[in-house]
């Protein structure tokens, strides 16, 4: 079977930048590459028709094919010069959580390679016992650690007696643990230094040298939190491997001391800090995650800037994946002239096809549309690779129906390399926080599920449609050049979903609209997740899931503030952004089995909104659309002056007739009670709003994800069509609008 | 007991009514006890559990059954939909046996699922 893999190295480029492509295919010697404009997505019968259109381009032609790998899981690996010295005597030492003992052999540290079974290194055995490896030969506890617990663990091993230990103390808080301490000595022969640099919860696996991003190949990775690893240059006793297990080395075993890693020292960034006088440092690979709470955590401070002794856990994982690290194949040069728009390296080999979807913004400096379309691209990373929700055993109740998967979903579960989303778990139970776009992210395809990219290609159709001019600028994008870039803009258009907003994004959101900008915010639950944006690496999210929210997991207590930033993550509305502040409407319910319309409400024949219904006579728009039925569907905003709504906004029309699947949010639940769902609750419903702000702009807001599924019914000619464009022809005039005067 | 437990308790097969509900109305605004039907069923073990498989979009759908650990899915390609609904329909009268213990008979069109 012949299957395509790619990613581009950047979803945003202006004319004169560059971008790369970066594929796999397995099967025939070569490919075709083709740069294409995409106008829509394909989403079948009802939506409008797909078109692509082919762009010359001094990349397309035909390339060798050839398979690149995908090295997931994460470690950190010690700088390799100057080398270790040769281990004549020696301790390694660490607290352990170990999150998927018993799964499988597990390195924790050392520099044992597999390949060569040379090198020296404790691990988890089979069972899930610590093991001291000398080579070939090991050296166990023979007592499973527990999951989920705290342990000291310790390997040495003296060569003036040819002596080797293992020990591995429980060092849970709770009083009445049943775990007692292990330990075991036995006559073993030294070790070799082994053939590559030392590693942290991996172990070599070969001697193949690897790329830029996998200096390299590891295996044997560990799943659990790893803190305090030390090394030192005698057999410790207790006494002297508890003396390092401090904060900060002392006592006993500091005349020994090598190095000792600090994890809770450069938390944001990738590197590890050795606080040991061999001063060691090294980094990490495949994005663990940090901040995390150590084994003495407090409590005291929930913000790990504050108390870093109580977060030197990384937590790593055997799926961890950050950038493939692979070779490009082409490289465009985005020419001028070529109209801002999305695009993509359309990949063809026999029946086989895949696209590499990247926007082109407007000429940096140069002339923009008076209209920019905001690719919510946060928010696919978010989403990116999403898999594991689907068989969570409540997801069939929480959607409504059977669980959908398209053959992109089985190619996921095939190729589990490629990554997790921020709203699955782990294989070890814990929620994955940190989403990179440097992998093969497969929902951004025009041929994909409905959601996120594809419907988001229904508004881009219906902005061509409508005849206005736009442009097309990222979430990245804002991120990096704040208000500045929304300035070019009269209207900026949103996504079906903006749901993740950084600080930056969100502070330039607000700027624009306060200086008179224009915003049609054209879905759902937007503006909701607080996120960062790593502070070195580009295209890497971070989510903390913390306290409320709809949650498809959640952070652990103490790890709510973002290790990228030191933020609290979390939900804007519980941090003083509530969207209802930029948008009118915030996040009320979500269903996913059906749709409804949208009932006109009374506020429509208000002078002040009378331009947006314009020419329609209906009271009921939106009773269709592709997504599920219904302009009104998935996930629905409605108005809420406790939360931000201006008192001036208009509701000119709101949803019913929602099913039982549409369910209240948690966070609008204080306490438990029979009335949430939109059978029975009056506040699940869609509100279509409208109000003015001072400067002369406005702010347009649908309420709903599915709305953009009902703007190409019947060619366009449909009422949330009509009302829609009515809106973004008068938020493109120049006109001011004005405040409404005192109630 | 838990919720998802749940799927151990006895299902009426008297309530066909709730049956009728459901072919005539597979989306939507549903009765209280159908709700309580339909969440037992949406709600039984991820092991076995059927899914659908897009083989064209907003067109045709296969049938597949889902594995957990680790997360698999097996491709029933005998069984294919052209409507959300038709495959919805199918999969309620796998589940009404499967929990009844007998199958479900609705009488006038003769729509149960060929089991194979």
């Amino acid at each position: 079977m012949m299957r395509f893999l790619g990613y581009p190295d950047r979803w945003s480029a202006a004319p004169g930048e560059r971008v790369r492509f970066m594929v796999s295919c397995e099967g025939p010697a070569e490919y075709r590459a083709d740069l294409v404009r995409l106008h829509s997505s394909r989403l079948g019968p009802d939506a409008p028709p797909y078109r692509e259109e082919e762009i010359e381009s001094s990349v397309n032609g035909r390339y060798p094919a050839r398979t690149q790998g995908i090295h997931a899981g994460s470690c950190a690996i010690v700088d390799p010069a100057p080398a270790l010295p040769a281990p004549g005597s020696f301790t390694l030492q660490a607290y352990v959580w170990p999150t998927m003992p018993g799964d499988r052999p597990q390195a924790l540290l050392g520099t044992w390679s597999e390949a060569t079974g040379k090198g020296f290194g404790l691990f988890l055995d089979a069972d899930g016992a610590l093991g001291l490896r000398l080579d070939e030969q090991t050296l166990g506890t023979g007592v499973p650690l527990a999951e989920r617990h705290w342990y000291l663990v310790a390997g040495s091993f003296d060569a003036a007696r040819g002596l080797a230990r293992v020990v591995q103390i429980p060092c849970s808080g709770h009083r009445f643990h049943p775990f007692a301490p292990a330990a075991r000595e036995a006559p073993m022969p030294a070790s070799e230094p082994g053939p590559g640099p030392f590693l942290i919860a991996a172990w070599h696996a070969g001697d193949a040298a690897g790329s830029g991003a996998h200096p390299c190949r590891c295996r044997g990775h560990f799943d659990g939190k790893l803190e305090r690893p030390r090394l030192s240059s005698a057999a410790l006793d207790d006494e002297g491997i508890a003396s390092l297990g401090a904060h900060e080395p002392a006592g006993k075993g500091l005349a020994s001391l090598v190095s000792a890693w600090d994890f809770s020292r450069d938390t944001s960034g990738t590197r590890i800090v050795d606080i040991g006088p061999a001063c060691r440092g090294g980094h990490c690979v495949n994005l663990p995650a940090r901040a995390m709470t150590g084994h003495a955590w407090s409590g005291e401070s929930p913000d790990w800037r504050q108390a870093p002794a109580d977060y030197g856990a990384i937590h790593f994982h055997h799926d961890d994946i950050h950038d493939c690290g692979w070779e490009s194949d082409f490289e465009l040069e985005v020419p001028d002239g070529l109209p801002s728009g999305v695009y993509a390296a359309r990949l063809r080999a026999g029946e086989a096809q895949c696209h590499l979807p990247f926007y082109v913004r407007a000429p940096q400096g140069g002339p923009a549309a008076d209209v920019a379309f905001l690719a919510p691209t946060a928010t696919y990373m978010a989403y990116a690779n999403i898999i594991t929700l689907n068989f969570d055993p409540l997801s069939e109740a929480v959607n409504g129906g059977l669980a959908v998967l398209n053959e992109s979903d089985l190619l996921h579960l095939e190729r589990p390399e490629l990554g997790l989303s921020t709203y699955d778990h782990h294989r070890d139970g814990s929620g994955v926080c940190y989403s990179s776009r440097l992998r093969p992210v497969l929902a951004m395809q025009p041929l994909s599920r409905m959601w996120g990219f594809t419907v988001d290609m229904l508004i881009v159709d219906w902005l061509e449609h409508a005849g206005s001019g736009f442009d097309i600028i990222t979430d990245e994008d804002l991120h990096r050049e704040g208000e500045e870039l929304l300035s070019r803009y009269r209207v900026v258009v949103t996504g079906s979903h903006p749901e993740y907003y950084s600080l930056r994004m969100l502070d330039a959101l607000e700027g624009w609209l306060n200086a008179g900008g224009r915003l049609m915010y054209m879905g759902g639950n937007g503006f909701y997740w607080r996120i960062a944006f790593h502070p070195e690496l580009p295209g890497v999210i971070e989510v903390r899931r913390a306290e409320g929210g709809i949650r498809t997991w959640a952070a652990q207590a103490g790890e709510y503030h973002m290790s990228f930033t030191g933020e609290l993550g979390g939900m804007w509305r519980r941090q003083r952004r509530p969207p209802n502040l930029i948008a009118g409407v915030g996040f009320i319910s979500q269903g996913f089995d059906s749709g409804a319309p949208f009932r006109r409400r009374p506020a429509a024949e208000d002078p002040r909104a009378a331009f947006i219904f314009e020419g329609i006579d209906e009271e009921v728009v939106g009773d269709y659309g592709v997504c599920l039925g219904g302009a009104a569907s998935w996930e629905l905003d409605c108005v809420n002056p406790r939360l931000g709504t201006p008192a001036h906004a208009l509701v000119v029309a709101s949803s019913e007739g929602h099913s039982n699947i549409y369910e209240l949010v948690p966070e609008e639940m204080l306490q438990s009670h029979p009335m949430t769902d939109a059978t029975q609750n009056p506040d699940i419903r869609a509100d279509m709003v409208f109000f003015e702000t001072p400067k002369g702009g406005a702010v347009f807001s649908t309420g709903s994800i599915g709305y953009a599924g009902a703007l190409g019914i019947n060619g366009y000619d449909n009422g949330i069509a009509r009302l829609t464009t009515n809106v973004l022809r008068r938020f493109a005039e120049a006109t001011p609008f004005e405040m409404p005067g005192p109630a | 007991m838990s919720v998802l437990d749940y799927h151990t308790t006895p299902l009426d097969p008297s309530r066909t009514d709730l049956a009728r509900e459901f072919r005539a109305r597979p989306f939507g605004v549903h009765s209280p006890e159908l709700q309580v039907l339909l969440n037992r069923m949406r709600s039984m073990p991820v092991d076995g559990k059927h899914v659908l498989i897009t083989v064209r979009p907003g067109e045709e759908w296969m049938l597949g059954r889902m594995y957990r650990d680790p997360p698999r899915v097996e491709r029933l390609p005998e069984h294919r939909f052209h409507s959300m609904a038709e495959a919805e329909w199918f999969v309620f009268q796998l589940r009404w046996r499967a929990l009844c213990g007998e199958e479900l008979h609705l009488d006038e069109d003769g729509s149960e699922p060929d089991m194979g």
